[in-house]
């Protein structure tokens, strides 16, 4: 499904935040995405996300060279993929079931054939009575849970996360990786990036750990198979 | 909350139940209601952009206006000029004059193409030379030249030179003017006229379209956050263009509506006092200029093509400056 082979990438004439980076994200797999803060996370996350373009290396998604897609055609290709910001990134003048329908917006769909699987899925995640209500007046939890539901909406083959989990209390942390252990039954793979320790102990999945731009990969069902 | 816990298991159901939508679709698809626009309103400095499109739109409907009014007036004498033609019968001494002018009248009269000849008799000339030389002077004691008025049926059937020549031939103090010279000047003055008022609009236009550049950066700078959701969820340049374009062709249509409807009150209302002073020595002067200062068809389809011209142009524009600074953005 990702492929990165030798990637490393560095802002303009910086030095570079990511180094010799080789690895794969399997179709249904599952990991989480760790390191200490300014290890690299969103760096590699920008670049799974095709929001950034590596400065040396392959990265191959869905079989497709990223460096060889037009920009239209790397926005179709991230139609494939669910993210969930931090920050939620909920558009303020939209109500919560417009901001959950905006890629099936964007990708043409009629409003008609969509409406009720919007309904339905912000029902599923508790958001059935704030379907009309802004983003501003929804508490933290709420807003993560209509950012999650903007990126499952259209059934991504791909959901990256992060820290999913950073704003919201232990007990509602552990109903979001629920949600997110769900997904990935029904075939999604997930990444998800992460620097709390207990959600890492929470499911059994493999550990992609980030340092000073390296990646280490710890999968707990079969040993460490990767080094600095 | 705990209802939001007890659902989450079904979430799975809700994924397996439901397909996953192609993700290579145009973006273009048609949408029953009215969806709410990606683009806040609000984040567009809209009504002053409104307000400098009306403003060129109305200067530009009156310069439209004004072109129109001069061209036909222009065609007008144009027409009255082209019907006409004057015999100028000059004294000559060894010549009788009164003798000249019949026989030149007789040779217009018997010309094909001449419909009507009517020469100006001495007094009828000297009534026209009186405000220049006043009554004690005696018209009669001056070499003064005769004048014949031949109106023609159809300038194209005259043949203004064989004409010319049968005159010479038999009256040789006789030349014929076919006031080609002031056709030609009148023709060169409205042409002018176009061009200088093409040139206004067209200026005027690409003014309108600058302002839209630069609404247009300011609004994508305004929304980079919602360009970059945007982007995030799948959506080309295009989708995007599109949205600001929506925006930018509904106040630009908005106003250049309001500026073509001020335009033609503003001509409707010069109409009206024109006619009101037409009994007037100004009034007369403007009437003999500008007919009766009211707008042709040519003039209304001129403004409403005005009115649809700064609509596109301002769409086409916001949507290229879209294009480039996202293009830039990447």
């Amino acid at each position: 499904m990702v492929r990165f082979e030798n990637v490393g990438l560095r802002y303009g004439l910086g030095p570079e935040v990511l180094r010799d980076l080789t690895f794969g994200i399997d179709p249904h797999s599952f990991q989480f995405l760790t390191g200490p803060s300014g290890a690299g996370k969103t760096s590699l996350l920008k670049l799974l996300f095709l929001s950034l373009r590596p400065t040396r290396g392959l990265v191959t998604v869905f079989d497709h060279d990223t460096a060889r897609l037009s920009k239209d055609e790397l926005s179709v290709l991230r139609r494939r993929i669910g993210i969930v910001f931090q920050d939620f990134r909920l558009l303020d003048h939209l109500t919560t079931y417009e901001n959950v329908a905006l890629p099936l917006r964007v990708m043409g769909k009629d409003e008609a054939s969509y409406r009720s699987e919007v309904v339905d899925l912000l029902d599923w995640v508790g958001l059935g009575d704030r379907i009309d209500a802004y983003p501003p007046i929804l508490s933290g939890g709420e807003k993560q849970r209509a950012a999650i539901a903007r990126a499952v909406i259209v059934r991504p083959e791909m959901l990256l996360a992060d820290e999913p989990t950073g704003n919201v209390d232990p007990p509602l942390a552990k109903r979001l990786l629920r949600l997110f252990v769900e997904l990935n039954r029904t075939g999604t793979a997930v990444l998800i990036a992460t620097h709390d320790l207990s959600l890492l102990d929470q499911v059994e999945a493999r550990h992609l750990i980030i340092r000073d731009g390296s990646v280490a990969i710890l999968d707990p069902r079969h040993g460490e198979d990767g080094g600095w | 909350m705990v209802m939001w816990t007890r659902r989450s298991a079904s979430l799975s159901h809700w994924l397996a139940t439901r397909d996953r939508p192609a993700p290579a679709d145009g973006g273009a698809g048609a949408r029953s209601g009215r969806a709410a626009s990606l683009v806040p309103a609000a984040s567009i400095s809209g009504r002053a952009l409104a307000v400098i499109i009306a403003i060129m739109t109305f200067l530009g409907s009156l310069t439209v206006g004004a072109v129109d009014l001069v061209r036909t007036a222009a065609e007008d004498w144009t027409a009255s000029i082209v019907r006409e033609a004057t015999i100028q019968v000059r004294p000559v001494s060894g010549r009788d004059l009164a003798a000249d002018v019949r026989r030149a009248t007789e040779i217009a009269v018997r010309f094909p193409g001449v419909a009507d000849v009517s020469p100006y008799t001495a007094e009828e000339t000297r009534r026209m030379l009186e405000p220049w030389l006043g009554t004690s002077l005696g018209a009669e004691d001056l070499p003064i030249p005769r004048l014949i008025v031949v109106k023609l049926t159809d300038d194209r059937r005259t043949d203004m030179t064989a004409f010319r020549n049968a005159l010479a031939a038999e009256v040789p103090s006789a030349s014929l003017d076919d006031h080609r010279q002031w056709f030609d000047r009148l023709r060169a003055m409205a042409r002018a006229v176009i061009v200088v008022g093409l040139t206004i609009v067209s200026l005027m236009v690409a003014t309108m379209a600058l302002s839209v550049v630069f609404a247009t950066r300011a609004a994508v700078e305004t929304n980079r956050p919602v360009v970059e959701v945007l982007h995030f969820v799948g959506a080309r340049d295009g989708f995007i263009a599109t949205e600001f374009q929506r925006h930018f062709l509904w106040l630009a249509l908005k106003g250049s509506a309001i500026g073509g409807l001020m335009a033609l009150a503003a001509i409707l209302v010069s109409g009206f006092v024109a006619a009101r002073w037409r009994a007037t020595a100004g009034g007369d002067q403007i009437e003999a200029l500008f007919g009766s200062f009211s707008l042709g068809s040519t003039g209304y389809a001129g403004i409403v093509a005005l009115v649809l011209l700064v609509t596109a142009v301002a769409a086409a524009t916001s949507r290229w400056t879209v294009m480039r600074t996202l293009g830039a953005i990447d």
